[in-house]
């Protein structure tokens, strides 16, 4: 299979809407170019089963290797193991959602889906790449989107959150870039020359005081894209003022690049490093699982309820990866997909009620159900998937972090589990009220009687989601089986350095 | 023998024709119009430009005075398309202009100047090309003859060049004195770093540092860039600067490599300044004009860290990061330039609500502040990267990490415009400007070397080929 057609088929896409005339030419467009990835996901899905079947145990599948730059040996190297599939499933399957959550796009909708596009475009080169030059590269296109599409279609204060969300990032990069800079400079090929390359990286050992230099950049670095306590602040902001599409794009995808790099750059490069600095990850993931739960109790406003439980969800991811055991790490996977899907059929609902009753106020909306019973019902699975309902994908990956963790038999890691466990009542606590008054209860307000139920579109995405949601919930194995081969090789690079030291 | 005085001085031969058929049809009693006389002068340039991708010769002259090789070429062919970039941008200033022969006599002979610059292999025709390349831009500085700014940055300029000038010379005979030599070959072995030899080096760097506005010797940059012409604003800021960037490098590389590790630590801390120093003054502006003229200072801190690798990796991302630099700056200049010469409109504040009435021309100038800011998929990101790697490339992290925490601030005030372009609202914004051909042509060029030049890798690949001293 010829993994660059995941970036051609964006591309031709992005091209066909220039092209296009008209809000209805360009969205059928977006909605057509968007599935056919869906569609392409799903072969390259059964590509990898049947390569499995016959027995290949590379550690990459579908690799291509074609030198780019050549003196300075930096290489287009595109490859996927099961981590990187499931992370190419979610962002196909967030994209078209949001493409078709945005079907009424009328300001600017042409630059509005070509945005969208090249966000998906950047996406998808950086889970396919496995050079971290080409990994850096995608993950810099993606960044300017995001900037333009907050800035021009969002709302509320909106030019200061792109801006923050903008810096923020290009902050997290500047710190990747200084971290990959120093793992090129330490490796040395058999050649003698340095290289980009994360397998030829992985075959060698960089030395440890370079690693305990660098690591924190790398990491710290990926980790602002995945909200690591305290660069924490640009998603709230940035996700309130998004229009809905976006917002699903940044909690679904565009955080779950950072997760993706501090686990494939960060700890498996360096996973020396990883080892000492874990405590300061597992410190930072608790206060963020923490604080990001008690700092969602007291938002009033829905979108700021779904940022900062993001940040506390993604807590889950770094805990998970900070934890290092292969079940830890396997839930870290699981959670990246799952609070993928979740936050943005979490984010599509809030903007489908946004886009008729024109408040996030929790305390403005109330009897919603009634009214709009579709909308209601995909708020409410949202919601308890967030609060990790058995059934749903929230559950069984953070259960795979908690088990995960306590495999790990350091007593103060056991202490941030159980602290980390607890967050889940307050989890339930602020989602339970704001579903409870936004949804249950008497009318918030008379004129929301003439509101209309969710459009075909709408109806699509949602659905769309919750049956991602769903399979995740129904059949982790699944999943675990995909991601396991994927982490046992990081587990080994782990295990060797565990011994050695 | 002959064929040699022809070929390796092709380059310079084809300006010294094209400046005397100018010169010839200034004293004839022709009176074309300035849009017939535009477009032949462009052709001109245009065949100048191509000219200079085929039948070169390599080979040195006049005992060694002059030389030409792969490189120059090369070099030579990028300050040719710079300029021709230059005068498809100039066209709806030049059309309403009286003196539009004056102006591009004294333009080529800068750029004849700058050729025998780059080319020489002696400090005397080294200091001939500098000078000649430096006046005749003081002129041209001053064509917008009714503007006081005008004058005053042509005034400045000359002023802060004779100064330099005089450091540089100084620097020379110093040299001269302790090695008895102006021949670059003979130079090298005898510096052995000796105190007056260091003097010397100092005194040429604060030369070369004028001229490249290095901090602290910067101060005439941004008045100049307000003051003069967008067209004369943007050949200083790209041409001029590449340029001495050509020359520098060969100075360092060839002549006082034997001092490496001396220039080396100068180098760190001129570019910490000027990196620092550009930054945070470029987010001050409000004048588009010296908004950019504070950027590009910025962006030489960021080629000084570059150059400091004092490697083939060094040589060629300052190469590849100008040719790049090349494009982005003269699209925002392209398109400043076209509003300037419309509405006379130069201030960040008129560009509110742009986007709404010039959305191509909005998209070109986001392109290139992207492209300036080092932002992927445009070529900028690529030629940023690797001044940067190309820094990291003696283990100066400490540098390293300055430099990539400055790109955050220098992300934030192109991004400051790109966002008063796009989204500040304005009930009176800039009219519908059309663009005449030539500044179109322009444009396109601008934006296809800002996509391609990062993603066809080889074009780095050939100038590292082609990158040895």
């Amino acid at each position: 299979m010829n993994l660059t057609l995941f970036l051609l088929f964006p591309l031709a896409t992005a091209i066909g809407i220039l092209i296009a005339k008209g809000l209805k030419q360009i969205r059928v467009i977006a909605l057509i170019g968007a599935v056919l990835q869906l569609i392409l996901s799903g072969k390259l899905l059964l590509a990898y089963y049947e390569q499995r079947a016959t027995g290949n145990q590379a550690q990459m599948l579908f690799e291509y290797i074609q030198k780019w730059y050549g003196p300075l040996n930096l290489e287009y190297h595109i490859g996927v193991d099961g981590i990187s599939i499931a992370m190419i499933l979610l962002t196909a399957f967030v994209v078209v959602a949001g493409i078709l959550v945005s079907w009424e796009t009328n300001h600017l909708s042409k630059e509005f889906f070509f945005l969208l596009v090249l966000l998906s475009l950047g996406a998808y080169g950086f889970f396919i790449s496995l050079d971290v030059f080409t990994m850096f590269f995608f993950l810099e296109v993606a960044v300017i989107p995001k900037f333009l599409l907050i800035g021009i279609w969002g709302s509320g204060k909106k030019e200061y959150s792109a801006m923050k969300l903008a810096l923020m990032l290009m902050g997290g990069s500047a710190l990747i870039l200084v971290g990959m800079l120093g793992i090129y400079f330490s490796s040395k090929t058999a050649a003698g020359a340095h290289s980009f390359d994360l397998l030829e990286l992985a075959k060698m050992n960089i030395p440890l005081a370079r690693q305990m230099l660098f690591f924190p950049f790398a990491f710290i670095g990926f980790g602002i894209f995945t909200a690591i306590f305290p660069f924490h602040t640009w998603v709230p902001d940035g996700h309130a003022s998004a229009p809905t599409a976006a917002s699903m794009f940044l909690a679904g995808i565009s955080m779950k690049l950072g997760g993706y790099g501090c686990l494939r750059v960060a700890t498996y490069l360096m996973p020396d490093a990883a080892h000492a600095y874990a405590w300061v990850i597992i410190l930072l993931a608790t206060i963020a699982i923490i604080y990001g739960a008690f700092a969602t109790m007291m938002q009033t406003d829905l979108k700021y309820i779904n940022a900062y439980s993001s940040v506390s969800h993604c807590g889950f991811v770094l805990l998970g990866i900070g934890m290092l055991t292969q079940t830890s790490i396997n839930g870290a996977v699981m959670q990246m997909v799952s609070h993928g899907l979740m936050t943005a059929l979490f984010f599509a609902a809030i903007g489908m009620v946004y886009s008729r009753t024109h408040t996030r106020m929790v305390a403005q909306l109330g009897g919603l159900l009634k009214i709009m019973p579709f909308i209601s019902t995909v708020f409410v699975i949202a919601g308890l998937c967030s609060l990790g309902l058995p059934g749903f994908s929230g559950f069984a990956a953070e259960m795979t972090v908690f088990m995960g963790s306590w495999q790990n038999p350091d007593k103060w890691y056991r202490l941030a589990t159980i602290l980390a466990c607890a967050s889940i009542v307050v989890t339930a606590v602020y989602i339970l009220r704001a579903a409870g008054k936004s949804i249950m209860g008497p009318l918030g307000n008379d004129s929301y009687k003439d509101l209309t139920d969710a459009k075909w579109y709408e109806k699509s995405a949602a659905i769309l989601l919750i049956f991602g949601i769903l399979v995740v919930g129904m059949a982790p194995f699944w999943l675990i089986n995909l991601i396991q081969p994927g982490t046992e090789f990081i587990m080994n690079k782990l295990a060797v350095v565990a011994t050695g030291l | 023998m002959l064929n040699e005085y022809f070929f390796v001085l092709k380059a310079e031969w084809m300006l010294i024709a094209i400046i005397f058929l100018l010169l010839f049809l200034k004293v004839g009693t022709s009176d074309w119009k300035n849009e017939t006389l535009l477009y032949a002068i462009n052709i001109l340039l245009l065949v100048n430009l191509l000219v200079g991708f085929f039948s070169n010769l390599e080979g040195a002259l006049f005992s060694g005075m002059f030389h030409n090789n792969a490189l120059l070429i090369l070099e030579k062919n990028i300050l040719n398309l710079g300029v021709y970039l230059v005068s498809l941008i100039a066209y709806p200033w030049l059309k309403k202009h009286e003196h539009v022969l004056e102006f591009y006599i004294l333009l080529l002979t800068t750029l004849l100047g700058m050729f025998f610059m780059i080319s020489s292999g002696n400090l005397l025709l080294f200091y001939l090309g500098l000078e000649m390349s430096t006046i005749p831009l003081a002129a041209i500085a001053n064509f917008d003859l009714d503007k006081r700014k005008s004058s005053e940055a042509a005034m400045k300029m000359i002023i802060s060049s004779a100064f330099s000038s005089a450091l540089l010379l100084f620097g020379v005979s110093l040299i001269y004195g302790t090695t008895g030599s102006l021949v670059f070959t003979e130079i090298t072995p005898l510096l052995n770093g000796s105190a007056l030899q260091l003097l010397a080096f100092i005194l040429l760097l604060a030369g070369f540092s004028f001229k490249m506005s290095v901090v602290p010797f910067h101060l005439w940059t941004a008045d100049v860039y307000e003051g003069a012409p967008v067209a004369v604003t943007a050949y200083l800021s790209v041409i001029s600067k590449s340029a001495i960037l050509f020359i520098f490098l060969q100075v360092l590389y060839v002549i006082f490599k034997p001092m490496s590790s001396e220039w080396y630590f100068m180098l760190f801390f001129l570019s910490i300044l000027t990196i620092l120093l550009g930054n945070l003054f470029a987010m001050r502006q409000t004048n588009l004009k010296r908004f950019l003229a504070f950027s590009s200072i910025a962006q030489v801190g960021f080629i000084l860290l570059g150059l400091s690798a004092g490697s083939k990796t060094g040589m060629a991302s300052v190469i590849y990061f100008l040719l790049i630099y090349l494009f982005s700056n003269l699209a925002a200049f392209g398109v400043i330039g076209l509003v300037s010469a419309a509405t006379g409109k130069e201030s960040i504040d008129h560009f509110k609500g742009f986007y709404k009435t010039n959305p191509s021309l909005s998209w070109i100038l986001a392109i290139a502040l992207f492209s300036l800011a080092g932002v992927p998929p445009t070529a900028g990101f690529f030629g940023k990267f690797f001044l940067i790697m190309a820094g990291a490339e003696k283990g100066n992290f400490v540098w390293v990490i300055f430099a990539a925490l400055n790109m955050i601030i220098s992300f934030y005030y192109y991004l400051k415009v790109v966002k008063v372009i796009f989204m500040d609202p304005n009930n009176q914004p800039i009219e519908k400007i059309t663009v005449p051909a030539l500044p179109k042509l322009a444009l396109m060029i601008c934006l296809l070397g800002m996509v391609l030049t990062g993603l066809l890798s080889w074009i780095y690949e050939y100038i590292y080929t082609l990158s040895n001293f």
